[in-house]
């Protein structure tokens, strides 16, 4: 994808930050990156929705994995692309990550906790 | 600062911090991570719930009424929420491209195409109305449901849905009102440049409601 593009607002925002001189940010993505985005989220949200009508797979053991990395995709793109986390300064990723790691774990914790996911012990 | 006061082009107060960025940029992102926490408790809420409901309706099972003999139906439906969920998706595209319609506000535009992308009037009125459409959609869905006899207080299934949901819902509908507010800053002075921080907030809060709902979507709607 070309992110590095031509219709982005460099001189305006140069301008605009001439008083910031240590933020470490990229120029954000094309009109056209945005638009490759949405249309590639559009498919995904396709593609899971048609997975939920296939009876023989719903019942298979691939479908919740499925499910699960394919939203997790979606997530990661609107948040690299239109939250512009890929380009903005590092301090955000952590700001952001830390956070939904602790949350993620809370989660998972919990999961176990009430047994909902199980390790199975030999 | 009030309007009045401020000049039209007048460039807004920098709080920058040691590392160079706007301390109001940091906060917004420390205020998603907070999110993040609030909106993983009622998800985990939720999942711990699942299954346990004593009494009907069920999100995907048939459930018959042994007092009465009603045969009560699956409740989600899922053809109404891909949809719904279709509208929030795009509206996240809209809000991206009234950020960069601001941003590039005074940039010359040659083509029409090009005048239409950096409209950012057009894309914060379609990033609003879709976030009204998605409002629309849950009070559609909510009344379906208390209709075919969930409420919030029917059975586990009820509180944690409808308390995850509205949630959820409470958030678009703050994030429409923030929008109903940059769109008549716009009106009123015209969002330019000098602005697109004032943008990129509330994009990065639009996109995270956006992001919720793709995990709700998932994980409440598609998994049995």
């Amino acid at each position: 994808m070309d992110t590095h593009a031509s219709m982005t607002n460099l001189p305006d925002s140069a301008e605009a930050h001439a008083d910031a001189p240590h933020a470490e940010e990229h120029a954000h993505p094309t009109w056209s990156t945005y638009w490759k985005v949405a249309l590639i989220l559009a498919l995904i949200t396709v593609s899971e929705v048609w997975a939920y009508y296939i009876p023989s797979f719903v019942a298979g053991r691939a479908f919740i994995p499925t499910l699960l990395f394919l939203s997790g995709l979606k997530f990661a793109i609107v948040v690299m692309f239109y939250m512009h986390l890929k380009y903005d300064h590092r301090i955000f990723r952590v700001l952001f990550t830390g956070p939904l790691l602790v949350a993620a774990i809370t989660l998972i914790g919990l999961m176990f906790l009430f047994g909902h996911l199980f390790i199975k012990i030999m | 600062m009030s309007a009045s006061a401020t000049p039209v082009s007048a460039p807004a107060p920098h709080h920058y911090t040691a590392l160079g960025i706007d301390s109001r940029k940091i906060a917004i992102w420390a205020f998603i991570g907070s999110e993040c926490m609030l909106f993983v408790s009622l998800i985990s809420t939720y999942l711990i719930y699942k299954g346990r409901s004593i009494v009907g309706p069920f999100p995907h099972e048939t459930w018959t009424d042994p007092a009465t003999g009603r045969v009560l139906k699956p409740i989600l439906n899922i053809p109404v929420t891909s949809a719904s969920t279709f509208v929030l998706l795009m509206s996240s595209l809209f809000m991206v491209l009234a950020l960069a319609a601001v941003q590039n506000k005074e940039k010359p535009k040659q083509t029409r195409g090009e005048r239409i992308l950096g409209n950012s009037k057009l894309w914060l009125w379609m990033t609003a109305m879709a976030g009204t459409t998605f409002l629309g959609f849950q009070a559609f869905e909510f009344t379906s449901f208390v209709h075919e006899g969930l409420t919030i207080r029917t059975n586990l299934f009820g509180s944690s849905f409808f308390t995850l949901t509205g949630f959820h819902g409470a958030h678009v509908t703050a994030g429409v009102l923030w929008l109903v507010t940059l769109l008549a800053i716009d009106y009123r002075r015209g969002l330019g440049s000098r602005d697109s921080l004032l943008v990129d907030i509330a994009a990065l809060y639009w996109h995270f409601v956006d992001v919720i709902w793709i995990v709700i979507f998932t994980l409440v709607y598609l998994i049995k």
